[in-house]
């Protein structure tokens, strides 16, 4: 006979139970501490604090231990705890000239102030599985310099003295904040990078991937990657002056775009800009193109209709917790409206046979 | 930065520690105020800023954060997903509210002061005492019509709902029906066209004239919108094809009921199947006061 579906509870607890046993794996296996996460898979950690809207690495690490390395649940993990945070304040904007940078490239000029420094970078390892790290990790010292004490100009700059690239209108406004306030669309550049920041690596990578491809090319140099640790400044008004509060380490990218120029304005470069937190290199380029694609009504471009080019698109669907809830939401049941369907087409089906014998036999 | 020490003793939190029913004051307060715009323009979504819950989207985050700004310790709480407090996310909802909130829970219809639900209404009528909170997915009736928001902003600023009704006429031109079978639109006081959520279209009369409270949370897609009791709900159709609430052509196999939504359940590899009702406190209190379908008739006699 048939018994109503009920112990929705138990199976829950047991489910969270063997999810516990599944996570912590082979016990004959040492258990992994969140600082070797933090400190080992480090560029785990960054996407996960970028993404996730909260500079912290050791909550990070712990989130990627929780979640078994599956960064979107990390991120996700994050993300919920962030939103149950007090806010204290505003920081005053970081100031990426004074950076201490640790990697520093530009793609424009062969030198400039400050010089390219390549920093701890892949780039130009060769992808060949170092069988020596499955057994032993140890590495020596590498070789150290003394670090450069002057601040490290930015190259925009350079072109900005010479009118060549579009100057940015500077603006004291308060950017608004996409998780304490409905996103409202039309948005303003500063939403849209906040966006962007948060938006998935891989979508946002995929959308500056098809802009190169022709999706709305703007052919875009990376005028400026950089990388380091900033100070933050925190206004304290019963100081009555701004104060170090810690510092963070951030990737900036700047790339110097293509534009045609106008009846009313001579040829000049034009901007795009990224930001995010640690080295995470990738998701700084790939926000500057998809920031720069975006601007093309502010830059007098046409509209060609490419994906990169719509706001709405772009906005409503970088972000990958939005995006995996309701996407895996369709595992819950929905069988009452499954039945609903089932009815109708049923019906359907009656009325379209009916009719077809209707025509077959005509009385 | 460098640490080597475990670094967050003090950072962990259990979820009792937080505020009654999880979301800060400052967070309900503008959902309330969301809320209460909400009941005051019928039907009309109003944006509010979501926060980021425990659980995922599209499990329920508009419904919960609705429902935990509505919430007071006094109340008595119920959760339904497809018509039942059992299935594993009703379970999960009602669990986090228990914890969170303390407030008493129940599976009785009747005594719930607030319900929150997923793709049903009760069967059992709702009171003026009863605040029936729907878990909302896509708010927008018109989106599939119109992806862009922005567009279909301001189709309902012009009340301009040609497009929904050509997409009617369409359904019946192609299939001699309207071919839709949940989340029918619906158009509140002769206004808003407004997604009734995926409700199975059986259950769109009951939203209007209802003596209850309905709220509506879209957490994702951040909009809130409600109908005050006793508004006016009216299922889009045609004069020469008239809305038609439908069920499976069937009675209940355990309670015998035949007006209820019933749920069908496949029996065995033969094409066996029987019918159940979907609201199963409905059906249990059917049971109870001495109610039986065919099931038990067959096994009683054997």
């Amino acid at each position: 006979m048939y018994v109503a579906v009920k112990g929705g509870e138990r199976a829950i607890d047991n489910a969270h139970a063997w999810l516990a046993e599944e996570r912590r794996g082979d016990t004959a296996v040492p258990e992994m501490s969140v600082a070797q996460i933090r400190e080992q898979l480090k560029l785990a950690v960054n996407r996960v604090m970028t993404e996730g809207s909260l500079y912290d690495p050791d909550l990070a690490a712990l989130a990627i231990k929780q979640a078994r390395g599956d960064l979107i649940e990390a991120i996700f993990l994050i993300r919920a705890y962030r939103t149950t945070l007090p806010r204290f304040g505003g920081t005053r904007p970081i100031k990426t000239a004074e950076m201490a940078c640790i990697r520093r490239i530009s793609a424009t000029f062969k030198d400039a102030p400050g010089g390219q420094v390549l920093g701890p970078t892949f780039d130009y390892t060769h992808r060949l599985l170092d069988f020596k790290l499955a057994a032993d990790g140890e590495v020596p010292p590498a070789p150290t310099t003394v670090p450069r004490q002057e601040p490290t100009p930015h190259i925009t700059g350079f072109l900005n003295r010479e009118g060549l690239i579009q100057q940015e209108p500077p603006s004291d406004e308060t950017p608004p904040d996409l998780t304490r306030a409905p996103m409202e669309l039309p948005g303003s550049r500063a939403l849209r990078l906040q966006a962007l920041a948060r938006g998935d690596e891989g979508f946002v990578l995929g959308m500056a991937y098809s802009t190169q491809r022709g999706y709305a090319r703007n052919h875009a140099f990376v005028g400026e990657l950089r990388i380091g640790t900033v100070a933050v400044e925190m206004d304290i008004p019963e100081l009555g002056f701004a104060i170090d509060i810690g510092e963070i380490e951030v990737t900036e990218c700047e790339t110097v775009n293509q534009f045609a120029g106008s009846k009313t304005e001579p040829p000049q470069f034009t901007r795009g800009y990224g930001l995010v937190f640690g080295q995470t290199e990738r998701k700084a380029i790939s926000m500057a193109l998809v920031d720069r694609t975006l601007r093309w009504r502010e830059l007098g471009e046409g509209n060609v209709g490419a994906p990169a080019q719509d706001e709405e698109f772009v906005l409503y669907h970088s972000d990958n917790i939005q995006a995996t809830g309701f996407l895996e939401h369709i595992k819950l049941p929905h069988y009452v409206d499954f039945q609903s369907e089932l009815e109708l087409v049923r019906k359907l089906r009656r009325d379209a046979s009916g009719a077809q014998e209707a025509a077959e036999c005509p009385l | 930065m460098k640490q080597t020490a475990d670094p967050m003793p003090e950072k962990g939190r259990d979820l009792n520690d937080y505020n009654f029913a999880y979301l800060d004051e400052q967070t309900k307060r503008m959902i309330r105020r969301a809320i209460l715009k909400g009941l005051a323009i019928p039907g009309y979504q109003v944006p509010f800023a979501s926060r980021e819950m425990p659980m995922p989207y599209g499990w329920g985050t508009g419904g919960v954060q609705v429902s935990a700004a509505t919430l007071t310790p006094e109340d008595t709480f119920k959760v339904i997903d497809q018509g039942a407090d059992d299935t594993t996310n009703a379970v999960s909802i009602r669990k986090f509210f228990e914890r969170t909130a303390g407030v008493a829970t129940t599976e009785e219809t009747a005594r719930a002061s607030v319900i929150q639900t997923r793709h049903r209404i009760p069967e059992q009528p709702l009171t003026e005492d009863q605040i029936l909170v729907y878990q909302v997915p896509i708010p927008e009736p018109l989106r599939f019509l119109e992806p862009s928001e922005i567009e279909t902003r301001k189709m309902h600023a012009l009340e301009e709902y040609g497009l929904m009704h050509v997409k009617l006429y369409e359904d019946i031109a192609r299939h001699g029906q309207i071919a839709t079978a949940y989340a029918y639109p619906v158009k509140v006081e002769g206004r808003y066209v407004m997604d009734p959520s995926p409700i199975p279209k059986f259950d769109n009369p009951k939203m209007s004239g209802n003596a209850a409270i309905q709220l509506f949370g879209a957490g994702r897609e951040q909009r809130i919108y409600a109908l005050p009791p006793y508004t006016q709900v009216v299922s889009l159709d045609f004069q020469d094809y008239p809305f038609e609430a439908s069920k499976a052509d069937a009675s209940c196999d355990l309670c015998g009921a035949d007006s209820s939504y019933l749920d069908e359940v496949i029996m065995d590899d033969a094409g066996g199947r029987m019918f159940v009702c979907s609201d199963t406190d409905y059906c249990r209190a059917r049971r109870d006061a001495g109610q039986s379908g065919s099931t038990a008739t067959r096994e009683n006699g054997s």
